[in-house]
């Protein structure tokens, strides 16, 4: 074995080592929540001395997070649904024609990406409030949209990025419209981007915090406001066990869009050869 | 072809979006510019008291403190984040390439909240780290980890690196591997082709992640509410608290306009910083 072979066996050793530690401090929190989650006892302590599945049972069971769900729901479905429909639209027409102001609202679309939450929240609570609008669920689904919309873009242009324009040459050539050229082949192309699309809205849109802080009121509060507000009056484990189940709910979710779509491709990060 | 059968049409729903957040956005500038009238909802007349306000040292001292959090939580993550993109790059086994991807991509998507529970039950008095200490004796009375800047650090660093590693990961993706390998050829030792091939390529993604990673964490709000308790208080927290406590939205807004101008005035810098870098910028 040369000197040089054992030097980069070290030097292996050492570049393992700290990916491992930096992987167990991301996995930390998630670990000890969930001991947390399991402990009889309602006040912390570890290691748990007696093990239950009962705050599970509680928090399953408690109604502003049942509401928060449901409320959750609601304003996912919806603004992940809405942002898609405008998003892959206007991904589309940015991919293929100059148009003015093109660039003008396409910079407006991504800017959420870099203003704060509770500007954008700030923001939508005095327009609701200047154009009488009342704070129902109307208000939250618009400023969710207006959050998800620059990743929605994103995804759809991706995958349009990445599209054989001459199966849409060859269908146009052989006489279809405009419009079934757009049905029957870019959008059957489309269907995994668009997918994907719509699972990174829906996601982010059900997690969204800030914004939904300043936006929702007591009645169309979603599950992270409800939450917070948990959190902040009581201790006991309940929010640990709820913690738990939303861990292996997403982490379930993107395993799924992982297997079935590649999210190295949707997140830009395959080593190219 | 010079068709555009759909632009119009497709156009519009976009058009439509920008219009409701602009909107949105020149209600937060308008209310910036409105007196304060205790006790209402409705704003008063035109002023610029609430910007001549920010001046004042409680003020002031928030900005400086969120500047202060948001750098160096940047700098860590960045820091912390770097191998573990090197890594999810350069894995070849699939199946410990997944894993490794849905383990730095998962708490992207939790939220804050959850994070930031889950990070007071490791650093409370009672929580994981000082009962782990205590347990071996190494420490007689819980360290503060709560209620400081260390904490609040610490947890912002786990919100944000998923996306920094996102980004190093894409820059470190796009990087042609002929050209450590051609270093490597005409003798250069590991550390070496590191630090004067891949390091330098790698830059741009550099940048991009510092500068979302300090946007990120400006916008942070559970984070420093939960775990600095009000002992560390960023701009979010003013925010929230002038809006919903005492009720004073006009001033509220201008710490948002304040805000802004002052994340554009960071980017700007950091953007300016990073301009030699373009010329290296792989295509």
């Amino acid at each position: 074995m040369t000197p040089r072979s054992t030097y980069q066996k070290v030097l292996g050793w050492i570049g393992l080592l700290t990916v491992f530690v930096i992987v167990a401090f991301l996995i930390l929190p998630a670990a000890v929540v969930t001991i947390a989650a399991f402990n009889d006892k309602p006040i912390l302590s570890f290691p748990p001395q007696t093990w239950s599945w009962r705050w599970f049972g509680r928090a399953l069971a408690y109604e502003d997070f049942r509401q928060g769900f449901f409320n959750g729901l609601i304003v996912t479905t919806w603004s992940s649904t809405i942002a898609l429909c405008v998003g892959g639209m206007f991904a589309f027409v940015i991919d293929r024609y100059e148009f003015p102001l093109k660039s003008a609202i396409e910079g407006i679309l991504i800017s959420p990406l870099v203003i704060p939450h509770f500007t954008v929240g700030l923001g939508f609570l005095i327009l609701a409030a200047q154009v009488g609008l009342s704070r129902g669920f109307a208000i939250v689904v618009i400023c969710h949209v207006i959050l998800v919309l620059p990743f929605v873009l994103r995804s759809v242009y991706v995958s349009l990025r990445n599209l054989d324009q001459s199966y849409e040459h060859a269908a146009s050539s052989l006489g279809a419209g405009p419009l079934r050229v757009l049905a029957t082949v870019t959008l059957p192309l489309l269907l995994p981007g668009l997918v994907s699309g719509w699972l990174f809205a829906a996601i982010l849109s059900f997690n969204e915090f800030t914004a939904s802080l300043f936006v929702t009121s007591q009645r169309t509060q979603t599950l992270p406001v409800a939450m917070y507000n948990y959190v902040r009056e009581f201790a006991d484990p309940s929010m640990a066990a709820l913690s738990v189940m939303y861990i292996v709910g997403t982490a379930a979710l993107i395993a799924f869009a992982n297997a079935f779509l590649g999210l190295g491709k949707v997140l830009n990060i395959e080593q190219s050869h | 072809m010079n068709q555009q059968p759909f632009v119009r049409i497709f156009t519009a729903p976009a058009t439509l979006c920008a219009v409701g957040f602009l909107a949105a956005m020149a209600a937060v500038l308008q209310y910036s510019l409105r007196a304060y009238v205790p006790g209402s909802l409705d704003p008063g007349g035109l002023t610029l008291a609430n910007f001549a306000d920010l001046l004042k040292p409680l003020y002031a001292r928030v900005f400086l403190d969120t500047v202060v959090v948001c750098a160096m939580t940047a700098v860590v993550t960045l820091i912390v984040g770097y191998p573990l993109a090197y890594a999810l790059v350069r894995v070849e086994q699939p199946i410990l390439r997944s894993i490794l991807l849905v383990i730095v991509v998962t708490p992207l998507f939790l939220g804050e909240v959850v994070r930031t529970y889950a990070w007071i039950i490791v650093l409370g008095n009672n929580g994981f780290i000082n009962s782990l200490l205590m347990s071996l004796g190494l420490i007689g009375k819980p360290l503060q980890l709560m209620f400081t800047s260390f904490g609040v650090v610490v947890a912002l660093v786990h919100v944000t690196l998923p996306v920094m590693v996102i980004m190093l990961a894409a820059g470190l993706s796009h990087i042609d591997r002929d050209y450590p390998r051609a270093a490597e050829s005409l003798g250069a030792g590991p550390i070496r082709v590191f630090l004067t091939v891949t390091l330098p390529l790698s830059l741009p993604g550099v940048v991009a992640g510092t500068t979302t990673a300090f946007a990120w964490t400006f916008s942070a709000f559970a984070t420093p509410q939960l775990i600095g308790g009000g002992r560390v208080n960023m701009i979010s927290n003013l925010v929230y608290q002038l809006g919903f406590s005492s009720f004073n939205f006009p001033f509220a807004a201008t710490l948002c306009v304040a805000g802004l101008a002052l994340t554009a005035l960071v980017l700007g810098l950091l953007r300016l910083a990073s301009r030699p870098l373009r010329k290296i910028e792989v295509h």
